[in-house]
Formats: C-alpha cells, structure tokens, sequence
C-alpha cells in the first residue's frame, strides 16, 4: 500500500480490482486445501472406523504370485514392492518400444499422406482413418486373438532355424550367455555414442572457423563398429548361445517375445503412430511453400531443403502435440491388464487384491504414472526450447 | 478462475455426497432405502447370472434374496451389483452394497485387515486344474513347466503359485484381468492349463469351451476355498441376520421344509425347533429385529438350501456338481446350523 494510488481508483478498499483479485485468490485456495484436507482425513477416518489396515508395510511382505514375464529376476518368494518394480519396468520396456515404433511408422505414414503417387496417399488415408477411429481396447483384443489363435501350439510351432521358434507361447529365440564380454561391449557401444556425439561438435565449430566440414561419417562408423568390437574382445571373446528346446510343454532357453507383449506393443505403436502421422503431415504443411522455392532458388540440393529448411521448421509445430501423444501411448499401456502383459496396473491390483489396501496401491499406481509422465515432458519441453526460434519473442 | 472455482465447487459438492452415503446401522439403512443392494459376480453360470429374462439367478443371489424375504417378506427388493473380482471388497468396504455375496473365499486377511466379517460358507469348494484330453496329463503333478491361464484379483494365483512351489514344478502363469478373455486365451491354446475353483471350472467346462468332452478337470484340488458372503466389520445385528438367514435355509433342509410343503408343516408341526424357525412360536424374530416370520418368509419365497443347490448347480444341472462337501453335517457334508432357540 506504499505505492501511490497505482491501480486504486479512489474507490473503497473492497471495489479495487486488485484487491479483489488477491480476496478471490486466497478464496479459492483456501477451498481447495480445505477440500483435499477433508478428504485425506474423511478417507484416514473411514478406514479407522472399519478396522481396515493402512500404512506401506505390506511392501516388505512375500508376495507369492507369479508373474508371467520380468525385465529383473523375480520369484513369487519376492516381495509385493519387488513385484511392483515389475510392473513398472514391464511398462516402462512396452512404452519405450511403442514410442520408438510409433515415431518411425507414423513419420512415414504421414510423410506418405502428402505423396504425389494417388495410391501410396490413399494407403496412408486408409491406414490413419482405420486405426484412429477403432478403440485401442478392442484393436488390442483383436490382436491378441489373432496371435494366440492363428499361431500353432508349442509342439507344432513353426520352426525358421534352429532355436527360432514362432508359436502361440510367443517367438523364441537364442540369446547370448551374458557375460564380462557382453558388458563390456555395451559400454563399449555408449562410449561410441559419445565419441559420435562429440565428432559432430568438432566438425561443426571447424566449419563455423573455416568453412570446411571435416568428414564424419568414416569415423563416426568406425568408432560405432569398433569400440564395441574391442569391448568384446577384451571380455574374452564370448560366443556361447542360450539356443531355446521343446522340453515338456513349452520351450526354454533363449529369449522370448511373449504374445501379450506382441499385441499390446502392436497395438500401441499402431494406434499411437495413426496420430503422430497427422501431426507430422500437419507440421509440413504449416512450413509455408515459399522457404522451399526459396530454398531451391538458393541451389539447395534435395535433402538439403528437407534437413535445413523444412525439417527445423516443421518440428517446432510437431513437438508440443507429439509429446502429448508420447503420454497418451504410456498411459494406455494400462490397458495391459486386459490382455495378460503384466504392467504396473496389473501387478499393483494383483497387489491391492491381496493385501486389500487399495488406498496406497492406487496411490503408488498414479505417482509412478505421474512421474513417468512428466519425466517425459520435461524432456520434450527441453527439446522443444532448443529447436524453437531464438530471440523471437 | 471462474471456471476453476465452478470446477472445484462440484467437486467438493460430489465427494460430500459420497461421503455421507455410509451412516447408521445397515439395517435402518436398508429398510429406508426399501430395497437390500448385493454384490454379486458379474456373470458365473450357477452362483450369480442373469437368465434369458434378466432375472439373477444362482446359488449367490439366493442368498440376497433369501436376506430381502427375511428383512422385507418380498424376495424381489433386491438391486443386484454385478462386481469384477478387484471391485468386490471396496464395494463392500465402502458401502456401495449391503452384502457381497459373489463366491468369496473367507480367509485370514479379509476376514482382518480388510474390515469384512464373514457369513456361513454357501460352497466349500477347493481349487483345481482344467486340462484338453490332447495334453495326455492324468495328475496335476504332472504340470512342470506348464503354462497356467488363472484370472487377476483372486486367492487362486497364490494358491497356483504355491503348489508350484511346493512341489518344485516351474510355473508360467498368464494372468487375465476378465473371465471371458480368460476362457477366451485359455480356448484358443495360449494355456496348457486353466486354474480355478473347482465349481468355477465345472461352469467353464459347460459352458464355456466349444467341446466339454475334450476337456478334463484333474483330480487334484490344491487349496481349500470356503466360498462364504460377507458384511463389514462393525455391525454385529446386520451380521447375525444375514448369518441367520443362510442357517434357517440350511436347517430348513435339515428339518425336510421346502417351499412346496412350508404352509402345511407350519399349520401341523409339532417339533419345537420347526415352530420356532417358522415363527409359529414367537420370539426369534425379535431378538433378530425381524418380522416373526422372517424364517417362514425365507424358506416360503426362496427355498431350504437343498432346492437352491440342485436349482442352480446340482447334478440336473450343466454344471453337473455333487454335493460332496456341501451335504448335511449327518450326510457327510459340512453344512451344519446351529440350533434356533
């Protein structure tokens, strides 16, 4: 109130707009803490009232479910906080895959749309109509079906080579023995991404000094083949395969693609990429026609105009829609529990089932979503205000 | 902000209504709302499903209905709550249903930690295997290694997870969350086996699978499974009627009253235990807070336990099932009512 009469029209305290602005704010804030208290205390009460046990400590407890696939070792001797950590990576490995696969196929798909060849637009017409008008539940129901009945059981499936299995128990394959050598070549692979990455800043600042750009595809390929080579050698070499059998009912051994993980990451990634192609046609299409002739007049090649004119363009219109299209592919991957992939929301009511305290694993469910999620924004946000225009605003 | 403060009010207004739905004992509650509100399963041939008119029927509902004649005298004020097996206890829990009565096994936890006291068994039943003949399995020792379609939200994934430990057999279980894409999976080979209860896969192998013929329940029952309804912790009256209700159709059996005969044993009965149970001699009723003939009512209208059984899941039906464990306590079986006096 020191500043002079900025805002205050000479009217009353309780006229000034200002004023009562900051009156409408605390209102409201006062209400929604008021109502979330209420809740939280309303629920703790009720749960008291009828003898209903709270408190996590149940994640400590032997779990003593199966759990039909896991990216860690997991028995049912594990504990209901392992078997949630399951879950969670099992979404976590369906959510990476389907955002890869759905990028890839619907950037094409949408570049597809814009062809000048009728047939190829049309296809790609086709294709985003069909899959974005039909829930994912039932494309997901459709795929499982299709798998696990159009596959032959265990002892007839179909058999590629030896140890390459495709039946309706899932695609089995040989593995390598993970060993030292294995390690090794993987850190060996990050080391080359690195060394790719820094190749590249090297080669730009030497063109920004004297207008020549040092070849970077040579090396660039030699480090992404070789490091990993040498990890490999120095670990001893290993060659050993886990080569998959028929023994019993099933086969083990090796690794496997499970059908439940087939059609729900299937699904996912053709759903998901039915509406990254629309984002993608859209973002070309808002890239005015002009920078491309201008482009041309300049004497850009082809795939020139694409890399430097129109692809920075464009991904400053795709990125925003194409991140909520990253969150909706991770939050339908709960659809899981449908078809049998066993997900965070699948282990976690297994869980709630029983244990019964159904306020901590729905609680645990949404936090790990949450955290997912914004994780996810959070990188794209950063991306999109490293492509986006500079100074501009 | 004016959408935000309007978004935030219908919160708060809702959540308020939902809150103070649970008040009181579920007896008033009940009688006011004029109809009993029951959790059943949402489709389970011979325990609870809707027939070709939409009538529930089933050994479950009929306890509901067997309550609503003992609190009301009209077996049909009954709203029906078809619940999956996650929802079920919740529903009871946070008073969306009076009573869950949706083939539930009793055990240690629910009947604790997760406020639910448990009625009468209406089932004992155990948990077994369902195989195709083409497997060549005679014993369900015989698994390892086998992969197990079993539903989410059940005992019956511990208890799959269980034997398979304790005999040191490897398991790979498929875990479905609904019963129809259960049977589905399990129907189109994605599973050598199939892990239910006992009755459960009887009603599966009748109606679910194309051939019944070409499939076989195996011997073995893994686990012991007391399929018993339940009420929440914290109402000792509504408790006693609903456990009361169950005994006066399992004592109506005992004493040979059925629905057909109900009028004239009331008239000529001499046995003090059947004029008691009728009504006939007063004073049940009221240490219940029941109609006197709360007993009358249940048995006239819905049946003893013995008509509910053979109804809906007895040798005349397609789940063909025995009464093995659910016979009288003096034929064998485990179905014994305390004395009404």
């Amino acid at each position: 109130m020191t500043e002079p009469n900025k805002g205050r029209s000479g009217a009353s305290f309780f006229n000034d707009v200002r004023v009562r602005g900051i009156i409408a704010q605390i209102v409201v804030l006062g209400l929604f803490v008021g109502l979330i208290g209420y809740l939280v205390s309303n629920t703790i009460h009720n749960l008291e009232v009828r003898q209903i046990a709270t408190g996590l400590g149940f994640l400590s407890r032997e779990a003593g479910f199966d759990v039909s696939e896991s990216v860690i070792s997991y028995t049912p001797a594990d504990t209901f906080g392992r078997v949630i950590i399951v879950g969670l990576l099992n979404t976590l490995k369906v959510a990476v895959f389907g955002v890869v696969i759905a990028t890839v196929l619907g950037t094409v798909i949408g570049v597809s749309r814009l062809s000048s060849n009728w047939l190829v637009a049309r296809l790609a017409t086709v294709y985003v109509e069909g899959l974005r008008n039909i829930p994912l539940l039932l494309q997901l129901f459709f795929w499982y079906a299709l798998i696990t009945v159009s596959l032959p059981s265990p002892r007839q499936a179909h058999k590629f080579a030896e140890g390459w299995f495709l039946s309706n128990r899932g695609f089995k394959f040989p593995w390598p023995v993970w060993e030292h050598g294995h390690t090794l070549g993987v850190i060996g692979l990050l080391a080359a991404v690195i060394a790719i990455y820094l190749l590249g800043r090297r080669a730009n600042r030497v063109q920004a000094e004297t207008g020549n750009r040092p070849n970077v595809l040579i090396p660039g390929l030699a480090a992404l083949i070789g490091l990993p080579t040498v990890g490999w050698l120095i670990g001893g070499a290993p060659t050993a395969f886990d080569v998959p059998a028929l023994t019993g009912f099933n086969f083990s051994g090796g690794a496997l693609i499970s059908p439940e993980f087939a059609a729900l990451l299937l699904g996912l990634s053709l759903y998901t990429s039915s509406f990254i192609a629309e984002i993608v046609r859209g973002g070309i299409i808002a890239v005015p026609w002009g920078q491309t002739e201008a482009a041309v007049a300049l004497g850009l090649r082809r795939g020139l105009v694409v890399r430097l004119i129109l692809l920075p363009q464009a991904l400053r219109v795709v990125i925003p829609p194409l991140t909520s299209q990253y969150l909706n592919l991770v939050k339908n991957s709960s659809l899981a529990v449908a078809i049998g992939y066993p997900d965070l929301v699948g282990t976690a009511n297994t869980t709630i089932n029983q244990t019964g305290q159904a306020v901590e694993g729905v609680a645990m469910i949404m936090l790990a979503y949450l955290t997912v999620s914004l994780t996810i924004s959070a990188f794209m946000n950063w991306y999109n205000g490293h492509i986006s225009l500079r100074g501009g605003r | 902000m004016k959408r935000f403060l309007l978004a935030a009010t219908a919160v708060a207004t809702v959540s308020l209504a939902a809150t103070s739905a649970f008040a009181g004992p579920t007896l008033d509650a009940v009688k006011k709302r004029g109809e009993l509100v029951c959790g059943v399963h949402t489709g389970l041939a011979g325990f609870s499903a809707p027939d070709d008119k939409g009538n529930w029927k089933g050994l479950d509902v009929d306890v509901c209905r067997a309550v609503a004649a003992a609190v009301f005298g009209d077996d049909k004020k009954v709203k029906f709550v078809p619940l999956s097996a996650q929802q079920r206890l919740t529903a009871l829990q946070s008073g969306e249903v009076d009573i869950l009565s949706r083939n539930t096994t009793w055990t240690l936890t629910r009947d604790t930690a997760n406020g639910l006291n448990f009625t009468p068994p209406n089932y004992y039943d155990g948990q077994g295997f369902l195989v195709t003949k083409k497997l060549g399995v005679k014993s369900a020792k015989e698994l390892n290694g086998a992969t197990v379609c079993v539903q989410t939200g059940t005992t019956t994934e511990q208890n799959l997870a269980d034997y398979f430990r304790a005999n040191n057999m490897k398991l790979n279980a498929v875990t479905i969350e609904k019963l129809e894409e259960v049977n589905a999976a399990y129907v189109a080979g994605r599973c050598d086996a199939y892990t239910s209860d006992a009755s459960q896969l009887a009603s599966i192998r009748a109606n679910d699978v194309p051939t019944p013929d070409d499939h076989i329940i195996l011997p073995e029952i893994i686990s012991k499974e007391p399929l018993a309804p339940s009420v929440r912790h914290g109402d000792d009256q509504w408790f006693d009627i609903v456990k009361w209700t169950q005994y006066a159709m399992v004592s109506g059996e005992e004493y040979g009253i059925t629905s057909a005969n109900v009028d004239d044993v009331a008239k000529t009965a001499t046995d003090p235990n059947v004029k008691r149970l009728l009504g006939v001699t007063p004073g049940m009723g009221a240490a219940l807070g029941l109609d006197e003939k709360w007993g009358y009512n249940v048995i006239k209208q819905v049946g003893n336990y013995s008509e509910s059984f053979e109804a809906n899941v007895g040798p005349k039906t397609p789940l063909k099932l025995e009464r093995g464990l659910n016979a009288q306590w003096n034929k064998g079986g485990l179905m014994y009512a305390p004395p009404v006096r």
